[in-house]
């Protein structure tokens, strides 16, 4: 680690905080910002997401080596902590650090697309069926109810088998499209209050087709749910990854992911176990931020608290 | 005068499916008949009050003529065009001359818009006006039912009900409409909120000629609006009548009730008061004959009346009524 | 002169409100009688303060955000209420002071039925059985007027109607016979022929068991009919107090004038029916704010200087006896002013 890198990490730190802190003095001062920082985990859940999504966006300014680069197989593997190599080396001698940093995009990015996909199909097909009803909604309905029926893991293993080094974008959307049925539930119950409420009549009443009253009426009123659904989403999406690069199923080697970390270290845990261990923490620290932050955000957004213009 | 009413309903139907049967896709099982049948004629710039209490169908009926719910037989026409046989593009045209204010201030105006936003939407559906003439139009909208424009930027949970109430009428106007469906408009508000509401429908109605529709259950407000009145029971329309007539001469036993129900404020008011027995009914299962037979306090109520359904017939020039005994009131 | 059953005076309930931005004095200096066997109406529009009026008489104000002040006093048969022990107040709400609500379907527990409901407070109130307790139950169903008691007690509150519901929540309420009844809005939510039955049922009740009933609604039709003394409420302070029939053909204060005029009536000839409702001007204030001075001074017709200034206190209006009929208005110090602003 050089001088830049430390700098660029302790930018990382200063810039993570000072988001949080701005987000506390803008949003916190209205009612749902206040019910959101409520919540202790909160403020320190925002703060590590954002150091992480900041030190994955400026992955090489942060990480001293390149994710692939093998410094010296034969002395440089298994080496512990130390000022040079900041996590320490894993068994094939690459810097833990850098590939931790980089592997960041890869997981981040990985969870993010997969839950945009995952929740643009849910919020597609819950208000579809929920404001047409009839036989469109028995019909995607009974598809949902096979979709959460079936077991996800031995679909995308499946899949895997099948396919010759699976690119990346093709699991995100695997991993994206097995992931929509609960959002799309969630979605049509709101929706199918919503288009009960006398607004969204007026709005018919004024002439307004059926498409500008689902997206200027409905959903926007049916965001909240949604958001928090997709935090904690986000989640579940990075475990499922971190899980199937585990089996080497998930992203391929070399390309450095959190799970395909702790696959290549793991059997020298008992005397090398940084090599496993900072990676398993980092996948820990964001599950549990989103979990936190997506907790807080369904407090914030609870519509029964009286609906606020924020 | 001769010229045809604004507004025509004949026979119009509308029933709700029970419990479908077959995971849903099978035909259901019950039919609860919200509107089984209901005819009146509204004349420009007259008020017909369409009064009942719940479950007898008055909001369905305001609903179903504006087409937000299908009806399902029965013949409508607003401002001379049959509102059944319009699709798309042309009955998006109608839907300007036709207009509706709900009865909830809270619920009638989405929570995420401000009123500029939900004021200026119709002059977008509509196209209407463009750029700065959409602020022009407004400003003109709000200080005609009585707001500061300084509200514009407010969001519904910010304003009062009476003022919300008053948001929702400026959206209604603001397609310049003929007719106005009124579903309970001022039942939700303070008696004294309700007064400036109620007056500043009178005055609109007056300065843009404007036909109603009052539909309420409250028939103290009513008699204060309607030039014509209907009483529904259990979907269909019991006793129609200039409001005069109506309040000085009811002539069907329910509507003596309703009246004498309604407590009036004046303690030295010595009025005979008739109490129903008995729940109003549900209308997934109405009686057999004349609905309102098993509560009705006439002293000839006889065998007719549970096996006959009464007509809706004339018993005075412009005064029906359904009744057996209609000649013989209460 | 009778002794009052409950005496409540200079009532202060103020709320916090989330922000810390203010207080919220929903009630401040609320004092008013109630004799036994009589209906005393308390009248007023939304945010008047009425309801947490009745919520303070049986403490079932939440303590934060809300609390009664000190200084305030509320005595019942002879006992004060603020300073009962736990234990004394329970034995004291459901058993001798009732309350029941607007919405009967929330007010009644869904999971339980009908039977179950009313027979807990005459197991909790006076230790009967269950056996004991149910036929009491079956009892009850039969005096507010149910038909086939035998089989309702067995009903949950879903398979019965508003007005039965309405019948249910009187039954739980009257099962100890109470020697107070606080009804908050009992028929607001219920049609007007099953108002009808409503307060019918309570007239005869009242009759039957001789006790007193503090009747709360913004309908003055409702009070006119059931009422012997009229409590008019406005910003968290009583601003009149008479005998119905005295308040109703002679309201003084510029509020009750308002509220009278605004009504529309049905006994009006068709006509004179149809003209201008005299409404009162502006809206209500925010309990966090109330206005200096009277406050309803912004919103009044006859308002003057003296008004905006100073907070008018309870005035005598001369009438049979001193304390009859209490007016909150400074026009009673200078009736001439009533004459020269046109009448509302």
């Amino acid at each position: 680690m050089n001088v830049g890198n430390w700098l660029a990490l302790g930018g990382a730190v200063v810039l993570a905080l000072t988001v949080v802190a701005t987000l506390r003095m803008r949003v916190g001062a209205g009612a749902a910002g206040r019910r959101f920082f409520r919540h202790p985990t909160a403020g320190a859940g925002l703060f590590v997401l954002m150091f992480f999504i900041t030190i994955a966006a400026a992955a090489p300014l942060v990480a001293p080596y390149a994710p692939r680069e093998q410094l010296d197989i034969t002395r440089l593997a298994n080496h512990p902590p130390s000022l040079q190599f900041l996590l320490g080396t894993d068994p094939y001698s690459r810097d833990v650090w850098s590939r931790l940093v980089h592997g960041a995009r890869i997981s981040l990015g990985i969870g993010a697309l997969a839950m945009l996909v995952a929740v643009t199909t849910g919020v597609v097909v819950g208000g579809v069926a929920g404001y047409f009803r009839r036989w469109v909604d028995t019909a995607l309905m009974r598809l949902v109810d096979v979709g959460l029926a079936m077991p996800r893991i031995f679909i995308l293993l499946m899949a895997v088998a099948l396919w010759e080094h699976l690119p990346l974008a093709v699991l995100v959307l695997l991993i994206g499209l097995t992931s929509w049925f609960g959002t799309s539930r969630l979605v049509r119950a709101e929706v199918l209050s919503l288009r009960e409420r006398e607004f969204v009549a007026a709005a018919r009443a004024l002439g307004a087709e059926p498409g500008r009253v689902i997206f200027r009426h409905v959903l926007p009123n049916a965001a909240a749910p949604v958001i928090v659904s997709a935090a904690l989403g986000i989640g579940n999406v990075m475990l499922l990854e971190a899980g199937l690069s585990f089996l080497g199923l998930g992203v391929p080697s070399p390309i450095p992911s959190w799970g395909n970390m702790i696959a290549d270290s793991w059997l020298k845990m008992t005397v090398a176990w940084w090599g496993a261990t900072f990676p398993g923490l980092a996948i820990s620290l964001v599950v549990m931020a989103l979990n936190a932050v997506g907790d807080a955000l369904r407090d914030a957004l609870d519509p029964r608290r009286g609906e606020e213009g924020a | 005068m001769t010229t045809a009413p604004l507004v025509d309903v004949q026979e119009l139907v509308k029933h709700f499916p029970g419990e479908r049967q077959w995971l849903g896709l099978g035909r259901p099982r019950s039919v609860v008949r919200a509107v089984d049948g209901v005819s009146f004629a509204i004349a420009t710039g007259q008020t017909l009050g369409l009064v009942g209490e719940s479950g007898c169908g008055k909001s369905t009926v305001g609903r179903t003529i504006l087409r937000l719910l299908e009806p399902d037989a029965g013949h409508v026409s607003v401002a001379g065009s049959d509102v059944r046989a319009l699709d798309g593009r042309e009955l998006r045209a109608l839907r300007r001359r036709m207009q509706i204010v709900f009865q909830d201030p809270y619920g009638s105006l989405n929570p995420r818009m401000t009123v500029r936003q939900t004021l200026a939407e119709p002059l977008t559906i509509h196209r209407l006006a463009r750029g700065p003439e959409v602020g022009r139009r407004i400003t003109a909208l709000l200080e005609e039912v009585g707001l500061d424009s300084s509200h514009e930027r407010s969001y519904a949970h910010q304003l009062s009900g009476g003022q919300r109430q008053r948001v929702g009428i400026a959206r209604a106007l603001s397609v310049e409409p003929q007719f106005l469906v009124l579903d309970e408009p001022v039942s939700a508000l303070d008696v004294s909120v309700q007064a400036q509401v109620l007056n500043l429908l009178s005055d609109l109605q007056q300065r843009r000629r404007l036909t109603y529709l009052f539909i309420a259950h409250d028939l103290a407000v009513v008699k204060h609006i309607a030039d014509h009145v209907a009483v529904m029971y259990l979907g269909k329309i019991v006793e129609r009548a200039p409001a005069s007539a109506l309040y000085a001469g009811p002539r069907h036993p329910y509507t003596t009730s309703l009246l004498s129900a309604v407590p009036v404020p004046d303690p030295r008011s010595q009025r005979q008061r008739i109490v129903l027995s008995g729940d109003v009914p549900s209308p997934a299962h109405p009686p057999a004959g004349c609905a309102f037979h098993p509560r009705c306090p006439h002293p000839l109520k006889n065998d007719r009346c549970r096996t006959e359904p009464p007509a809706l017939r004339e018993v005075a020039p412009g005064h029906l009524a359904a009744c057996h005994f209609a000649e013989q009131p209460l | 002169m009778t002794e009052p059953l409950l005496r409540v005076r200079d009532l202060k309930t103020y709320f916090v409100t989330e922000h810390g931005s203010g207080t919220a004095r929903a009630v401040d200096g609320v004092s008013f009688d109630v004799l036994p066997g009589e209906t005393l109406g308390i009248v007023g529009e939304s945010g008047c303060g009425k309801t947490v009026t009745s919520l303070s008489i049986l403490r079932l104000i939440p303590e934060p955000p809300g609390h009664i002040r000190p200084g305030s006093f509320i005595e019942f048969a002879g006992r004060n209420i603020l300073t009962l022990e736990p234990r004394e107040l329970r034995a004291v709400r459901g058993n001798q002071i009732a309350m029941i609500f607007q919405e009967p379907m929330t007010s009644l527990n869904p999971v339980f039925t009908v039977g179950d409901q009313i027979a807990e407070a005459a197991i909790v109130h006076q230790h009967l059985s269950r056996r004991a307790a149910r036929a009491r139950a079956i009892e009850m169903l039969k005096l507010v007027g149910i038909p086939d008691p035998q089989q309702r007690v067995d009903h949950y509150p879903h398979q019965m109607s508003g007005g039965m519901r309405q019948r249910v929540m009187i039954a739980m309420a009257l099962v100890c016979h109470p020697k107070l009844l606080i009804a908050d809005e009992p028929t607001t939510a219920l049609d007007v022929t099953i108002q009808a039955q409503i307060l019918e049922l309570l007239e005869r009740l009242q009759a039957e068991l001789g006790m007193a009933v503090m009747l709360i609604t913004h309908d003055l039709g409702v009070v006119a009919g059931s009422a012997d003394r009229v409590v008019v409420m406005y910003a968290g302070q009583v601003v009149e107090q008479a005998a119905t029939s005295e308040l109703f053909a002679h309201a003084l204060h510029p509020y009750t004038e308002g509220l009278l005029a605004s009504v529309p009536r049905l006994d009006a000839p068709t006509a004179l029916a149809r003209g201008r409702l005299h409404g009162i001007r502006g809206q209500v204030p925010s309990a966090s704010a109330w206005p200096d001075g009277c406050r309803f001074h912004p919103r009044c017709p006859y308002a003057w200087d003296r008004c905006r200034e100073e907070e008018p206190p309870l005035l005598d209006a001369g009438g049979a006896e001193p304390g009859v009929h209490t007016v909150r208005c400074w026009l009673l110090t200078e009736p001439q002013r009533r004459a020269k602003s046109p009448p509302p």
